[in-house]
């Protein structure tokens, strides 16, 4: 079905994305333990398609078990894809033997949310950058503390850090450890993977503007996944929704944010508590909790939730709609929205 | 589950607190003739806002709570002289980022402190129970306190799987609790299970009472810390973050369950978070903390929207989306961000513990701990230059 709504969902860029997505399915096979059925599989990412744009960051929301952490590991391999192809510069990485695929693994990074889990805590932040640099044999033995120290420069962190240990360092540094390391190698994609969900607020925004300044400057492309809608709007261009591994709805900030089509993004946008306590707005109440991704429902997966669910959405997966320029909504009744 | 034993303890228990409680109630008519003193800008309030309910006085009215902690690296003012009363049927959202004291304060309150190393050195925190009577929880013995937190003051946490027991159904944890309160036979208390797992919202409740807790969603395992909280029909709920861990459709369901049960039950709530979003969601009241300290203080639509403290105004900034909420059309390019950090809770500065951070600081702001401030209309901020900071 998403090969006929694909020419909607492409970026602005439309001649050349950086990285098409065409079909990505990746499904976790569970053992026939006692309680399971034998053969199930939690489809994690079911038949995703989309595509970005050079020096486009695009925003992946949706609630927790929707996909987008399963989707960023697909595409650095860091999981192994079910189906579907990956294409990257041209190149559909994901049917790359391993040493085809190691150039990649400089091009393309990935940013934690847990910077803590991610570090070495043996190892000191100089040796942490200095190993993702010669992994991939960037610059001599000579120059390398040289690089450290300006890429710690670059995240805001004095070079007295590269003697010092990750414990040593509040949440919002070790980010920042974690973001250097990341651009240590030169990458031209990045995956931001809830990079600022663990943060305070005043933290947090410091991190944000650190993102946003090292994009800018070097010219990053990005899929900043996250569950806060309003750090997205804030940073990304595009915004894709994700609900029980499939995509429900894709378009710019600026439209998605003012006139959400899909009944699943409208909900999501209804629930973000607002710091306004003048604003009181409709509150779209979604019932119960996300299915599970073992059993997901028939059609459109978001039926035993939606407020506007007919008999008809149980049939088939709703094929894209397109509402808008480059803005896409997989749902039957989008003439309701 | 022993529902029989936990009845005759409550029983044992009661009696017990009766013996002590007339000389309890000395202690605390003494602790509300601290006066209210208002008026000059200059002056340091005692408490911000009275509440005008008819029922007299707060539910809990808290003065000058300190809560140090004894650690290898050296001791920790992790709640350094807080004040603050809660009316009847009022929420009072305490906010900060991690670190700030709000569970410190909370664990005081409910006397559930790490005890080898947390002690409430200072302070007073008058209870007013079910019954009318006041009593200062900081002096409660350890039976006092049992019996408010079956009876009086429920606490809900972050992660309901630390205080589910894992190797009981939930039908049998909220039977006990409900058995505590109410004299039911077994059946009945089974009976009366499914009916609180059905008023929290829980669908098949007839079947989901024999789940265990690691059965359920995030947010079903809180609609059941919910249910058991409010078994008791409680005065004050303690919300520690129980919404932090869930996804915004969830926690906007957790909101909800807690709004109308609280309207039905008519309790206060303290409810702790570092979400600015949810304290304009559910509070009346709200009190911003910072370094173990409050440093702002009011009504929620005053504070947020016309906050006083550089902190408060700082934090409001930091939220993607703030200023454009004041009138710009495009959000701005760069998110405010607070410079620093916040000061080691082990080596705080003397004067304001903000003044580091703060680009209105003198050497004033240095010199000593500026109290808090009245800036009127039930607000107050811990801020010597606030007339100039708010202008
Ligand atoms: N390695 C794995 N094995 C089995 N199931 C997994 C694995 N990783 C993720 N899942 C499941 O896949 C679904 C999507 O997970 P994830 O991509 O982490 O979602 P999100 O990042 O949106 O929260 C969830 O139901 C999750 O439990
Ligand atoms: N058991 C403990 N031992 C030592 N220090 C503690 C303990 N509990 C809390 N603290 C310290 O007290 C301060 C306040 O903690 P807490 O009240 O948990 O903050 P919040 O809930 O606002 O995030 C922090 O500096 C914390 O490290
Ligand atoms: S297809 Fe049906 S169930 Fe799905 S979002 Fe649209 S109306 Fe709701
Ligand atoms: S007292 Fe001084 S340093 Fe502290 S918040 Fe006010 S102006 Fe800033
Ligand atoms: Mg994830
Ligand atoms: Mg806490």
């Amino acid at each position: 079905m998403s090969t006929a709504g694909d020419a909607a969902m492409v970026g602005p860029d439309a001649d050349k994305p950086l990285l098409s997505i065409r079909n990505l399915k990746t499904h976790f096979a569970i053992g026939g333990g006692l309680l399971r059925p034998k053969g199930g599989a939690v489809r994690a990412v079911d038949d995703v398609s989309f595509d970005i744009s050079r020096g486009e960051v695009v925003g992946l929301v949706g609630e927790s078990g929707s996909g987008k952490t399963t989707i960023g590991r697909s595409i650095l391999r860091l999981v192994k894809p079910t189906g579907g192809e990956v294409v990257f510069d041209g190149v559909d990485v994901a049917a790359l033997t391993a040493a085809e695929f190691q150039p990649y693994r400089r091009r393309m990074q990935f940013i934690f949310q847990d910077p803590y889990a991610s570090l070495d805590p043996r190892k000191s932040v100089g040796a942490i950058i200095g190993e993702a640099l010669s992994i991939h044999r960037l610059g001599t033995r000579a120059e390398r503390p040289g690089r450290i120290t300006h890429l710690l420069e670059q995240v805001g962190l004095g070079a007295d850090a590269m003697a010092r240990y990750p414990h040593e360092f509040s949440g919002g540094q070790r980010q920042r450890i974690g973001i250097a390391r990341a651009l240590a190698v030169d990458p031209e994609f990045i995956v931001a993977d809830e990079p600022v969900s663990a943060l305070d607020v005043s933290v947090q925004a410091q991190i944000v503007n650190l993102i946003q300044d090292l994009q800018t400057s070097l010219g990053l492309t990005m899929l900043f996944v996250a569950h806060d809608l309003a750090v997205v709007e804030h940073l990304c261009d595009r915004v894709i929704v994700m609900y029980l591994g499939r995509i429900m709805e894709i378009a710019p900030k600026a439209a998605l944010y003012s006139r959400p089509r899909h009944p699943y993004t409208k909900a999501l946008l209804s629930a973000i508590p607002r710091v306004d306590p003048t604003i009181r707005k409709e509150r779209i109440l979604l019932e119960g909790d996300i299915p599970s991704p073992i059993n997901p429902p028939s059609g459109c997966v978001f039926r035993t939730r939606c407020p506007y669910a007919i008999d008809a959405c149980a049939d088939v997966v709703p094929p894209r709609v397109t509402v808008g320029e480059n803005h896409v909504s997989a749902c039957i009744r989008t003439e309701l929205t | 589950m022993d529902t029989q034993g936990g009845v005759l303890q409550a029983l044992a228990r009661q009696a017990r607190f009766l013996t002590t409680a007339l000389r309890r109630l000395a202690a605390g008519a003494r602790i509300f003739q601290l006066g209210h003193r208002m008026g000059d800008p200059m002056q340091e309030t005692e408490f911000v806002t009275m509440p005008d309910s008819g029922a007299g006085y707060p539910v809990l009215r808290v003065r000058n709570l300190k809560t140090y902690f004894d650690t290898d690296r050296g001791l920790v003012k992790s709640v350094d002289g807080v004040s603050f009363d809660i009316a009847p049927g009022e929420t009072l959202a305490v906010v900060g980022e991690s670190g700030s004291g709000k569970s410190v304060t909370s664990l005081s309150i409910m006397a559930l402190l790490d005890k080898a190393h947390g002690k409430v050195v200072d302070g007073v925190m008058a209870f007013r129970s079910k019954d009318g009577r006041t009593q200062d929880l900081r002096v409660a013995s350890e039976a006092e306190m049992r019996k408010i937190r079956g009876n009086d003051i429920s606490m809900i946490f972050q992660e309901p799987m630390t205080s589910l027991n894992p190797v009981f159904t939930v039908g049998d944890q909220i039977a006990e609790s409900v058995v505590l309160h109410q004299k039911l036979s077994r059946p009945a208390a089974r009976k009366a299970a499914i009916d609180m797992l059905k008023v929290v919202g829980i669908s098949a409740a007839e079947k989901r009472v024999d789940d265990y807790p690691h059965q359920m969603s995030g947010g079903m395992r809180q609609r059941v810390m919910v249910a058991m909280a409010l078994s008791c029909r409680p005065t004050l709920l303690i919300a520690d973050e129980p919404t932090t861990a869930l996804d915004v459709t969830i926690q906007a369901q957790i909101l909800d369950l807690m709004k109308r049960l609280q309207r039905e039950i008519g309790m206060s709530i303290l409810f702790i978070t570092h979400d600015l979003g949810v304290v304009a969601e559910v509070a009346e009241r709200v009190a911003v903390m910072y370094g173990g300290l409050i440093v702002e203080e009011g009504d929620v639509v005053s504070v947020l929207t016309r906050p006083k403290h550089p902190y408060t105004i700082g934090l409001l900034n930091s939220v993607p989306g703030a200023r454009r909420r004041s009138g710009e059309e495009e959000g701005p390019k760069r998110l405010y961000a607070i410079p620093g950090n916040v000061p080691d809770p082990r080596n705080r500065p003397a004067g304001c513990l903000f003044a580091a951070r703060c680009t209105h600081a003198i050497d004033a702001c240095r010199a000593e701990m500026p109290p808090l401030l009245d800036t009127g209309g039930g607000q107050a901020a811990r801020c010597i230059r606030w007339q100039e900071v708010a202008s």
